[in-house]
């Protein structure tokens, strides 16, 4: 390729990527623009193209990130070439989405004509503005009744702060506007910056494990070129590899000869960890090495976490192999073993956020038939002990003895919700009750307000967000990021049985909401277990102080009754699922517990 | 040494007869049993006996018969008269039987059809009355009032019958303690031999069963049921009934020798649609359709539907689940000479666990539930499933 032909080529690409609420059309607008710059056969089209994994498909939500190379012949008859970036919509993943919008010199900001902008979307459009994008609003879903693109368009320009003049109308169901909408690709977003001559710097957006070639990495290359055979290196991790193959996806991956300046593709080189190809890493070559790392890298930690456990004990090395199996392509997920009195052996799972456990326990129940009982979600805590030391608790069981804590800090999240005028005193009353601290309030037209509060995270993994939607009819939409660690009034409480604590029930909770809690427990409880031989007290416990008590009575009467003739085998058969309905019961002392009644309390999911 | 279990099992010294029809269906009832209109009566009396000749083809040393139903009395005064004497001739007429029951429905039993009973040599009638009080009665759905029952009691007295036993049930839907110990009153001023007193179980196919899912009727809570067998247990005592077996209770020499076959784990005869019964080791359940059930006898077939031969392990699993219920309890020396071993060579930790949680007790001679056992029997009894099959 001559010199010319490779600025022209240059010229000519455009990255961007799509931002977009979800079921606000972000896939269907995607499937759109493969079918019209037919990168797509159409017997290989399906719905939601990007969305590889089923449960993405299910729940509509892009969990990993897709990138597509499109060839594109405009109007003007000049070719261009498109690398589509996909980016998963929910506030869990806001690095990985910032890691890919950096990847990018423009977006496709997509908005519902009917229900306008959610907090997500707006999150995500900072991001975009952070890093300097061209931002092309696209007022979708125009054909359906109810559609206010006018009203909306307005709210664009009032929320965000951009031009929304050019805005597209469109219909991504239908293919209205999608022509349109390439065309301002064209016109409006910058083609890539960078020069092939110096040193290599490529972004990993994303990576993900392929069990033949091993880690597949998706890069952007901002400055330099790369080519197989290259010996790169991960300025983060300082991991050195030789590359292997580099290529784009059509959707499919198909390799090339190089990757070059502006080019978004996939990168193989043996890399046998995910761990080793960390998304916001800068790739350069060993030989002549950039002198510094593009901006921006974060490491990512875990900030939620659960026990999980087999409900059978003898899927334990199952579920390691699929927690094995899932981290390979998750590098934000974190796990070790643990073993709970109450639930057996199990592992300790740290996540990204809520939504990240979720998918990771739905996907262990549906892809690898492993049914789980999971510990309420908690969170890390800072403990300062009265010796000095600091101690970070993420496991309810592991805190130490109310005497030994001198304090105890717990994460705190700023979290912005956006709702409907007529919400805004439900949504002001929860955050109260969930100890929040007001910052703001805006009205972002005459009907919509965002409200900020300072929450603790504790209070967002418990139940926040379905207490949101519950009570705000589901009009809320809600998103938060860590702000850091604050000093808070926190005590562990455990759940005695028979008066013996239930490793697995214990909480860490502010202790003004500890009664409260308590009482639902314990009340729980009552009524979950069966009755035992004798009688057993249920109590809530901060130290050595009951809060909140409740009593099984004792059995008093089981025994098979009518005995017709000689029909043993109907005794016989009640006495077998009696002795199996035991087996399968949990032991804590001496009462049996039901693996239901664990796993009831643990979910609270039907309170209030 | 002589290994018990490898002699050839004496033959069974008891015989159970199913009449499967009713004049009305009651509500709980999940037994084998047909409304009696239009059915092929006489052709199922027919075929009951070439049944019973096709498995005894020689009259066997029988100590006891039982018949029962379905309801015995919905057959006419003739029939059941063919009914009891071809039972009988099915048994050795050099030794008379020690017990011959027949079940009875109040008011479906006349002066001539208890003469005739008497007549062919029934010794002991189980009536059901379930419960004097009329508006339960409707609502169980059984087809007779309060007074017909006392009548029927009376009458049979009056006909001679020496060995008279009630059945009771408490624990239905709606029954109160004041209703429960106005039945346990009225019972006793009758003049009994036995009571058989069973909480109301709500069986699969049944209409109780329909309704309880339509959330129609509620079962009564546990503690009112537990309080209710205490009462009928304290008043019966009082009386002069001892409780033998869990549900049962006797004047001294009235308990029920059929019945006890069955907790005592012993082989039985069992005929009739649907009849189980337990032979040369193997448990069977007849068919229990009528037109299948006839079919098979008239083909000369076999009229089994299920069989189950009892390993070694079960046999000691029901030697102790169905002894249990006795107040005689499992007898030690009969364990040892049906398995040569003890109980406690084969259960040490359950025994040992059971005793101290109070549940079980053991005599020298026999293993017994203890008071509190007898209300948590279940308890007591899933703990002798053993885990492997034998």
């Amino acid at each position: 390729m001559s010199e010319e032909n490779r600025e022209n080529r240059q010229k000519n690409i455009r990255n961007f990527s799509i931002i977009a609420h979800i079921d606000h059309g972000k896939s269907t607008l995607a499937d759109r623009i493969l079918e019209t710059t037919r990168s797509l056969p159409e017997r290989e089209m399906k719905n939601q193209m990007l969305d590889a994994m089923d449960l993405e498909r299910e729940r509509g939500i892009t969990i990993k990130l897709n990138s597509v190379h499109l060839k594109y012949t405009h109007t003007d008859g000049e070719e261009y070439t498109f690398h589509l970036i996909d980016t998963p919509g929910h506030v869990d993943f806001s690095y990985e989405v910032s890691r890919s919008l950096a990847a990018c010199e423009g977006a496709l900001l997509v908005v519902d004509a009917s229900q306008g902008i959610e907090a997500q979307t707006l999150a995500n459009v900072y991001l975009a503005v952070d890093n300097d994008l061209e931002i092309i609003p696209v007022i979708n879903k125009v054909d359906l009744p109810g559609a206010e693109p006018e009203r909306i368009k307005k709210e664009i320009e009032d929320v965000i702060g951009i031009d929304a003049s050019d805005a597209v109308y469109a219909s991504a169901k239908s293919g209205l506007g999608t022509d349109e909408i390439l065309s301002q690709v064209i016109d409006k977003i910058p083609a890539p910056g960078g020069n092939r001559e110096n040193p290599l710097q490529a972004l990993v957006f994303d990576s993900m494990y392929d069990t033949y070639r091993g880690v597949i990495s998706y890069i952007r290359v901002v400055e330099g070129s790369i080519r197989p055979g290259d010996k790169i290196k991960m300025m983060q991790t300082e991991k050195e590899f030789e590359v292997a193959e580099v290529g784009v996806f059509t959707p499919k991956p198909v390799a090339s000869k190089e990757l070059t300046v502006g080019d978004v593709g996939f990168l193989i080189a043996n890399i046998k960890n995910v761990s080793d190809s960390k998304v916001g890493d800068t790739i350069t070559h060993v030989k002549h090495p950039a002198p510094e790392p593009l901006p921006g890298y974060k490491t990512m930690n875990p900030m939620v976490f659960c026990g999980m456990h087999p409900v059978d004990a003898s899927d334990y090395s199952a579920l390691r192999d699929a927690l094995e199996r899932l981290e390979l392509n998750d590098s934000s997920l974190q796990f070790e073993a643990e073993s709970s009195q109450a639930l057996g052996f199990g592992f300790r799972c740290g996540f990204l956020g809520l939504l990240h456990m979720e998918i990771i326990q739905e996907r262990i129940e549906r892809e690898y038939g492993i049914s789980l009982i999971t510990t309420a979600p908690s969170v890390i805590y800072h403990v300062y002990l009265t010796d000095g030391e600091l101690i970070e608790i993420d496991n309810p069981s592991n805190m130490p003895d109310q005497q030994k804590v001198e304090l105890v800090e717990e994460p705190f999240v700023k979290a912005a919700v956006m709702v409907p005028n007529d919400f805004v005193g439900a949504v002001m009353e929860l955050c109260q009750k969930k100890r929040g601290e007001f910052t703001d309030m805006r009205y972002l037209d005459e009907n919509r307000v965002n409200i900020v509060y300072y929450l603790p995270l504790t209070e967002i993994v418990y139940d926040f967000f379905d207490q949101l939607k519950s009570s705000t009819k589901g009009y809320a939409s809600f998103e938060y990021e860590f702000t850091g660690y604050r000093e808070s009034n926190l005590v562990k409480m455990d759940i005695l049985l028979n008066g013996e604590p239930v490793d697995a029930l214990s909480v860490i909770v502010h202790r003004d909401m500890a009664f409260e809690r308590g009482k639902t427990i314990v009340e729980k409880l009552k009524d979950l277990i069966p009755r035992q031989q004798f009688e057993v007290p249920v109590q809530a416990a901060i130290g050595n102080n009951i809060i909140a008590r409740s009593t099984i009575k004792a059995m008093r009467k089981n025994v098979l009754s009518k005995c017709y003739g000689g029909d043993v085998t109907r005794k016989r058969k009640l006495l077998e699922k009696q002795k199996e309905g035991k087996r399968r019961m949990k032991n804590v002392g001496k009462v049996e517990v039901p693996q239901e009644a664990f796993m009831s309390v643990l979910r609270m999911d039907d309170d209030q | 040494m002589m290994n018990v279990q490898e002699k050839a099992p004496a033959s069974p010294a008891s015989i159970y007869v199913h009449i499967p029809f009713c004049r009305y269906i009651c509500f709980y009832c999940d037994f084998n049993k047909f409304f009696i209109e239009n059915q092929p009566v006489d052709d199922y009396i027919e075929q009951l006996d070439r049944e019973m000749k096709r498995v005894l083809m020689e009259p066997a040393p029988v100590d006891t018969v039982y018949v029962g139903g379905g309801t015995p009395t919905a057959l006419g005064t003739d029939q059941l008269r063919r009914v009891l004497r071809d039972v009988k001739k099915r048994t050795d007429s050099s030794r008379p039987l020690r017990e011959f029951s027949v079940e009875v429905n109040p008011g479906e039993a006349d002066w001539a059809k208890f003469d005739m009973m008497k007549e062919e040599g029934v010794t002991r009638l189980s009536i059901g009355i379930q419960t004097f009080n009329d508006s339960l009665l409707q609502k169980i759905g059984r087809g007779h009032s309060a007074a017909e029952a006392k009548e029927t009691v009376l009458l049979a007295r009056e006909s001679g019958f020496d060995n008279i036993s009630i059945d009771l049930m408490f624990g239905l839907p709606e029954q109160t303690m004041a209703d429960w110990k106005d039945t346990i009153t009225r019972a006793l001023q009758l003049d009994i031999d036995h009571v058989s007193a069973y909480s109301l179980k709500i069986e699969e196919k049944t209409m109780f069963y329909n309704w309880y899912r339509q959330g129609k009727i509620k079962p009564l809570p546990e503690d009112t049921e537990a309080d209710m067998y205490e009462v009928l247990e304290e008043a019966l005592a009082d009386a002069g009934f001892h409780a033998y077996e869990i549900s049962n209770f006797a004047k001294p020499g009235k308990e029920s020798e059929h019945n006890k076959t069955y907790w005592r784990n012993e082989e039985y005869y069992g005929f009739g649609a649907g009849a189980h019964g337990y032979l040369n080791g193997v448990r069977y359940a007849n068919l229990g359709p009528l037109p299948h059930y006839l079919k098979a006898v008239k083909a000369g077939e076999n009229p089994v539907k299920d069989t189950h031969e009892v390993s070694r392990t079960e046999n000691m699993e029901e030697e102790m689940f169905m002894g249990l219920r006795m107040k005689e309890g499992v007898s030690a020396h009969r364990f040892y000479r049906k398995f040569n071993c003890s109980y406690y060579d084969i259960y040490p930790e359950a025994l040992q666990e059971l005793t101290e949680e109070g549940l079980l007790y053991d005599s020298g001679s026999a293993l017994q539930l203890t008071e509190k056992g007898r209300l948590l029997g279940n308890e007591v009894f899933a703990r002798f499933l053993l885990d492997e099959e034998g």
